[in-house]
C-alpha cells in the first residue's frame, strides 16, 4: 500500500502511479473525485441513463388528443396514459405494477447484480451529471483536489459559485419535471413563471430542489453507503451464480509494480500492476480488488480503467470483469436454468403482468356500491307494505355522461322500486349518488333479511351494466 | 474492512464492553447540534407565542403574544365552510321549499348538510333520521319516514307543520259513549274498518275523521283505515284514546304537541325550508302536482314507480 518511489519508473504506465497512490476506506470524510475515462461501460452507462431519464424530462410535454399524454392527475384523482384513464377504483393495478417493478429488480439482481444501482438509479445518474458539471468547471480530479485545498481566492470563489449554481439549475429543473408528472406541464410552467404556484406546489418544488442538490451534489456516494435500503436488499439477492464486476485474484496476485526494463520472463508478480486506476475511477471509491462489497454499485467503470491499463502493459483484458464467484473460484459455471430463484421471480412477474392485463381489459364502465339505510332498517307504510331505502353510489368510468335505469330482484312478490329521480344522469369521470326506495307487501316477505340484487343499466347501451347484492329488511318473523 | 479502519486519534470514554468495545468521545455532528439548539429555541418561542403556564385559578395563565385562542381558530375554520356553503345558501333564501325540491343540486345539498340541523332540532322527539320515539304508552312523536301524514305530506304541508307547529285535538268521549258502544267502536277501529259500525256516524266521529274514516289533513285528524298508528293500536289503547281524547284537557288524555319553530325564533327561514326538504326526502314525502309537473310530464319510461322484474 505504500509504494516506494522507484527511480527507474518512467513512461505512460509509470505516470499512472503518480496520480493516485493510496487508498483508504471511504468514511465520507473527504470528497470523492473520481476520474472519468472513456470505455465500453462508460458508453453503456451513458446510454442506459439517458434512455431512462431523458423521457422523465421530456414525456410530460407530450400531448395526446389535446391533453397531456401521461398525467397522474392527483387533483382530479385520475391517471391518464394516452387514451386510457384510470380512476382510483382501479388503482389496485398500481400494486401489481409495483410488484412487477420489485420482482424485475430482484430477477435482474440475481442474474447480473446491482444493474439498477450502476446504470439506472437516479442517485447514480444525478451524481454522474453533477460530477460531470464539476469536471467541466473545476477541471480533472487532481485539479479539483488542489482547488479544494487551496486558500480562498477570487478564482476559487468564481469556480465554486458557478458549480453550485449549475447544480442548483439541474436541481430546480428536476423539481419542476417531477411536478409536471402530476399537473399539466404547460399550466405548471405558466403558474411558475408568474410565481403563482399553490403552496403544495412550492413545497414539492422546494423538497425536490433541496433533495436533488443535497443528495446529488453533496452526499453523492454516501447516500448509497448509508441511506439507501435497496443497496442492502439487493446485496442479499446476489449469490455465487450472479455475475458482477470481479477482480480475478488468481490472475492478479501477487500484485506488483511494473519496473522499467523488466522482462516478461523474469516476471514474478501477477497481472495486477497495482496502479489504483480501478479505485481512481470508482464513483464510490471502493477498491474492487478487496472483493464484493456493499459500496460497489457494479457500474463497471473499473473494468474500463483496468482494460485500458492492460492495453498499455500488453496484458490481456479481463483482470477485472463481469464474473460470478463460482467462475473466479474455478468451479464449473452453472447454466441459467439451474438458477431456480430467478425463475420464481420471473413467474411472479408474469402473474402480476397477467393481473394488470386482466385489469386493464376488465375495468368496466361503472363501479356500483349500494348502501342500505341503517336507521331505520325498514319503514312500515300506510298500506301495510315495507319500504327500504338504499343509497346508490356509482362511478362513471367512461368518457361521457349517460343515464341509467335501476332494476332489482329479490324474489319477493309485488316488490317495486320507487325513485325520486328517474334515470339518473352519471357524470363521466365522477361519482354520482342517488337514493332508491324498494317497497314490498308485508305478506310476501318471508324472512327478516332477504338478499336483493340491484342491476344498473345504461339507458342507451344495455351492455353497460353493473350489479350489486344488498339486503332487504323486514319486521322480525 | 475493519482491520484497516483507523478512527484517527479520537480518544474513547474509557468504558470497555465485551473486551473490545469502546465509545469515542466525538462531538455530535454540527448539524445535529444546530438541530438541538433550534429545537430549544423553538420551545421558548412556542411558549411565548401560545397560551402557556396554567396556574390553579383558570384566570391566571399567560395569554401568549400571538393572541391565539381555540375558539377563534374554530370560527376562522367555520367561515371557510360558510364560504363553500354560501353558494347554495344564497340561492335557498329566495326559493320556496317546493322550488328547492325541484332542483336536484340544491336537494342534494340539503340532504347532505341537513343532518346537523335535524339532529339538533327534530331528533330529540322524532328520533335520529325521523324513526320516531316511544314513551310508555305508544309513539311519543310520529315516524317521519313513512307515507302517512296527519297534516299532509306535501312539501308545503311539512313546511307549515315545522314553522307553525301542530297541536291535534280530539275531544274526550267518555260521557258520550256507553261501555258497550266504546267496545264496539274500538274493535272496529282496531280492525281498520271504522265505518263498519253505525256508531261511527251516530256519535259524530265522521265530523273529524271523515265519512270514510280516512281523516282530514286540514285538521290533522288521523286516517283510521291504514296500518300506521299515531297512538297505541291495541283495543285497550284505542279505547283510552276515544275515552279521553287528544290534548282535550283531561288528565288521561293523549298528549301530542309539536312546537312552532318559527315563533320560537330559533330557526331562520332558510333553516325551516331546509328542514322541510330534509324531512320530505326521508321517503314519505308526497309529490306536489305543481312542483313535480316536469317529472310527471316525462315519457312513460320515467313513471315514478317502476315495476320490478317478475318474481322468481
Amino acid at each position: 500500500m505504500h509504494p516506494e518511489n522507484g527511480t527507474n519508473e518512467s513512461g505512460e504506465v509509470a505516470k499512472l502511479y503518480g496520480e493516485f497512490e493510496t487508498w483508504s476506506v471511504n468514511l465520507g470524510d473527504r470528497t470523492i473525485h473520481a476520474k472519468r475515462m472513456p470505455g465500453f461501460f462508460r458508453r453503456v452507462k451513458n446510454l442506459t441513463q439517458s434512455a431512462l431519464w431523458l423521457p422523465f424530462f421530456l414525456l410530460p410535454y407530450l400531448r395526446w388528443n389535446g391533453q397531456q399524454a401521461i398525467l397522474f392527475d392527483i387533483e382530479d384523482r385520475q391517471f391518464h396514459l394516452f387514451s386510457l384513464s384510470v380512476l382510483p377504483q382501479d388503482i389496485w393495478m398500481l400494486s401489481l405494477v409495483l410488484l412487477v417493478a420489485a420482482m424485475t429488480l430482484f430477477a435482474v439482481t440475481s442474474v447480473a447484480s446491482r444493474v439498477w444501482c450502476g446504470y439506472l438509479c437516479f442517485q447514480t445518474v444525478w451524481t454522474d451529471v453533477f460530477t460531470w458539471l464539476e469536471s467541466k468547471i473545476e477541471g480533472n480530479p487532481n485539479a479539483r483536489r488542489k482547488l479544494d485545498e487551496a486558500p480562498w481566492s477570487l478564482d476559487k470563489l468564481r469556480k465554486k459559485a458557478l458549480k453550485h449554481f449549475s447544480w442548483m439549475l439541474v436541481a430546480l429543473f428536476t423539481g419542476i419535471t417531477f411536478s409536471i408528472w402530476f399537473v399539466d406541464a404547460f399550466e405548471y410552467w405558466a403558474a411558475l413563471v408568474r410565481l403563482q404556484l399553490p403552496l403544495v406546489g412550492w413545497v414539492v418544488l422546494a423538497m425536490f430542489f433541496l433533495g436533488t442538490y443535497i443528495l446529488g451534489g453533496l452526499l453523492r456516494e454516501q447516500a448509497c453507503f448509508w441511506l439507501c435500503p435497496y443497496a442492502r436488499i439487493q446485496a442479499v439477492m446476489i449469490d455465487s451464480q450472479t455475475i458482477l464486476p470481479t477482480y480475478d485474484k488468481q490472475r492478479g496476485e501477487p500484485r506488483g509494480k511494473v519496473r522499467h526494463g523488466s522482462d516478461a520472463a523474469e516476471k514474478k508478480t501477477g497481472d495486477c500492476i497495482d496502479c489504483y486506476q480501478c479505485v481512481q475511477v470508482c464513483p464510490t471509491a471502493v477498491d474492487i480488488r478487496q472483493g464484493q462489497q456493499l459500496g460497489c454499485i457494479t457500474c463497471g467503470l473499473c473494468i474500463d480503467a483496468c482494460d485500458s491499463v492492460m492495453d498499455k502493459v500488453n496484458r490481456p483484458h479481463g483482470l477485472i470483469r463481469y464474473a460470478s464467484l463460482d467462475e473466479i473460484s474455478g468451479k464449473p459455471a452453472k447454466k441459467m436454468y439451474q438458477h431456480p430463484r430467478t425463475w420464481v421471480y420471473i413467474g411472479i412477474i408474469l402473474i402480476a403482468l397477467g393481473g394488470i392485463v386482466w385489469g386493464l381489459t376488465h375495468m368496466g364502465t361503472m363501479t356500483l356500491k349500494v348502501i342500505h339505510e341503517r336507521q331505520p332498517l325498514f319503514v312500515s307504510m300506510s298500506d301495510g307494505s315495507i319500504q327500504n331505502k338504499y343509497e346508490f353510489k356509482v362511478v362513471n368510468k367512461t368518457g361521457k355522461d349517460f343515464r341509467v335505469s335501476v332494476t332489482a330482484e329479490s324474489g319477493i312478490p309485488g316488490q317495486v322500486i320507487v325513485t325520486a329521480e328517474n334515470n339518473p344522469n352519471l357524470r363521466h369521470g365522477h361519482g354520482t349518488a342517488f337514493t332508491i326506495f324498494v317497497k314490498a307487501p308485508l305478506a310476501g316477505i318471508t324472512a327478516e333479511v332477504t338478499p336483493i340484487e340491484f342491476y344498473l343499466r345504461s339507458v342507451d347501451d344495455p351492455a353497460m351494466f353493473a350489479e350489486y347484492t344488498s339486503q332487504f329488511y323486514g319486521p322480525k318473523r | 474492512m475493519s482491520d484497516k479502519h483507523s478512527a484517527g486519534e479520537v480518544p474513547t470514554t474509557g468504558h470497555v464492553w465485551d473486551d473490545d468495545l469502546g465509545d469515542f468521545t466525538n462531538q455530535p455532528p454540527k448539524w445535529w447540534m444546530l438541530g438541538l439548539t433550534a429545537s430549544a429555541l423553538w420551545c421558548v418561542a412556542y411558549a411565548l407565542y401560545y397560551p402557556m403556564i396554567p396556574v390553579s385559578s383558570s384566570s391566571i395563565f399567560s395569554k401568549g403574544l400571538g393572541g391565539w385562542t381555540a375558539i377563534s381558530e374554530m370560527e376562522a375554520d367555520k367561515s371557510k365552510v360558510d364560504v363553500v356553503r354560501s353558494k347554495f345558501e344564497n340561492k335557498l333564501k329566495d326559493m320556496t321549499p317546493a322550488a328547492i325540491l325541484a332542483d336536484r343540486e340544491l336537494t342534494e345539498y340539503v340532504t347532505r348538510s341537513g343532518k346537523v340541523l335535524f339532529g339538533d332540532n327534530c331528533a330529540p322527539c322524532h328520533g335520529p333520521n325521523g324513526v320516531g320515539t316511544k314513551d310508555k304508552n305508544a309513539l311519543f312523536a310520529p315516524i317521519l319516514n313513512d307515507d302517512d301524514w296527519l297534516y299532509g305530506g306535501k312539501i308545503d304541508d311539512i313546511h307549515t307543520s315545522i314553522a307553525g307547529g301542530r297541536k291535534g285535538v280530539m275531544i274526550a268521549n267518555k260521557d258520550l259513549l256507553s261501555e258497550a258502544e266504546l267496545d264496539t267502536l274500538a274493535k272496529a277501529v282496531a280492525a281498520g274498518k271504522p265505518t263498519s259500525t253505525p256508531l261511527f256516524t251516530e256519535k259524530g266521529c265522521v265530523a273529524c275523521h271523515g265519512p270514510d274514516g280516512k281523516g282530514m289533513a286540514a285538521m290533522g285528524s288521523a286516517n283510521l283505515t291504514d296500518s300506521v298508528w299515531r297512538f297505541d293500536n291495541s283495543v285497550e289503547g284505542i279505547k283510552q284514546t276515544i275515552r279521553y281524547g287528544v290534548n282535550s284537557g283531561d288528565p288521561k288524555a293523549r298528549i301530542a304537541v309539536m312546537p312552532a319553530f318559527k315563533a320560537a325564533g330559533k330557526l331562520s327561514d332558510v333553516e325551516l325550508k331546509k328542514l322541510a326538504v330534509y324531512v320530505y326526502k326521508f321517503g314519505g314525502g308526497k309529490p306536489d302536482q305543481v312542483a313535480e309537473a316536469p317529472a310527471a310530464a316525462a315519457p312513460a319510461a320515467a313513471t315514478p314507480v317502476a315495476e320490478a322484474p317478475a318474481a322468481k
